[in-house]
């Protein structure tokens, strides 16, 4: 992946895909340039044998085809930054009310091979598009900003009739973020 | 600086627009990739460049731009797929937000398929 954002993108698909109601982002830099990223969800999680194998490139949930490339890609971008990944689940069956899954991941900014993030914004709008029922928050934190969005709060405000993947509503988000990360 | 009370005036805009949409059918659907593939292929700022595109051509009550998995052609990523009623599906291959425009121009608006861009021309 050329971005950073693009594995954002791409990890929290897996928590869409997985039945998530809630999916939190958050993205912090601490003031040695150590990035850490948290996508977590309420989706239905993995088992034990799941886990493991998600970090292997042959394994996939995919049916269209057999290689499944999503977590060896974020470990590939965390790896050559110095970093690493963790992932961590809890299935709905073995617990009915706190199932979901949470990897995280670090990084290096100020190593040579890190990742530029890019287009956060565009990651997150993308994901609000395609599913726009669920429930994001997203917070991304550094010394110098801090942004952050939320789905939930945008509905208060919207009411549950309008979809939050209407343009005009994705391109007002798209504002409100911009805005946040140029001031 | 954007504020969430803005949301309020859009959404008495919009509540207009919802209630004349659903009196209509939706005519198109322009469903774009957004799996692993189509990502790190350059998908993201397709789908940006359509949902602009169509909001600006004032297009968005008859167009609906959407997402889904990996349609198995990797290798052809960015795809993007147009249905109309009636007409048999388009399959775009190997798309840019530059392409992504002049689909909208030409065939949305203009309702000519870009030969040229689909994946009957890029397979032959």
């Amino acid at each position: 992946m050329k971005e950073l954002s693009l594995n954002i993108l791409d990890i929290a698909k897996n928590s869409v895909r997985a039945g998530a109601k809630n999916i939190e982002i958050n993205l912090n830099e601490d003031e040695n340039g150590i990035l850490t990223l948290v996508i977590s969800d309420d989706g239905r999680g993995m088992d034990k044998n799941t886990l493991k194998s998600v970090s292997d490139p042959f394994y996939t949930s995919r049916t269209t085809r057999k290689v499944g490339l999503g977590i060896p890609f974020l470990i590939l971008a965390a790896n050559q930054a110095g970093g690493d990944v963790n992932i961590t689940s809890k299935t709905e069956e073995e617990y009915p009310k706190d199932h979901g899954t949470t990897v995280t991941a670090t990084f290096d900014t100020k190593n040579i091979d890190f990742t530029p993030l890019g287009d956060v914004t565009g990651s997150l709008l993308t994901l609000i598009q395609g599913d726009p029922d669920i429930d994001y928050f997203f917070k991304h934190s550094t010394p110098r900003f801090t942004v952050t969005l939320s789905t939930k709060e945008i509905r208060k405000t919207l009411g549950e009739d309008i979809s939050l993947s209407e343009p005009e509503i994705i391109l007002w988000m798209k504002e409100y973020l911009e805005d946040q990360y140029n001031v | 600086m954007k504020s969430l009370e803005e949301l309020a005036a859009i959404r008495e805009k919009m509540k207009q627009k919802v209630a004349i949409r659903e009196g209509a059918d939706d005519a198109v659907r322009i469903v774009v990739g957004m799996a692993t593939c189509g990502i790190s292929a350059g998908a993201r700022p397709v789908l940006a460049a359509f949902v602009e595109g169509i909001n600006d051509a004032g297009l968005s009550d008859k167009v609906m731009v959407t997402q889904t998995g990996c349609i198995g052609i990797c290798q052809y990523e960015p795809v993007v797929e147009v249905f109309e009623n009636g007409k048999d599906k388009v399959t775009y291959v190997k798309m840019t937000p530059e392409k992504a425009k002049e689909v909208i121009e030409k065939h949305i608006k203009g309702g000519k398929v870009i030969e040229e861009y689909t994946i009957g021309a890029v397979t032959k």
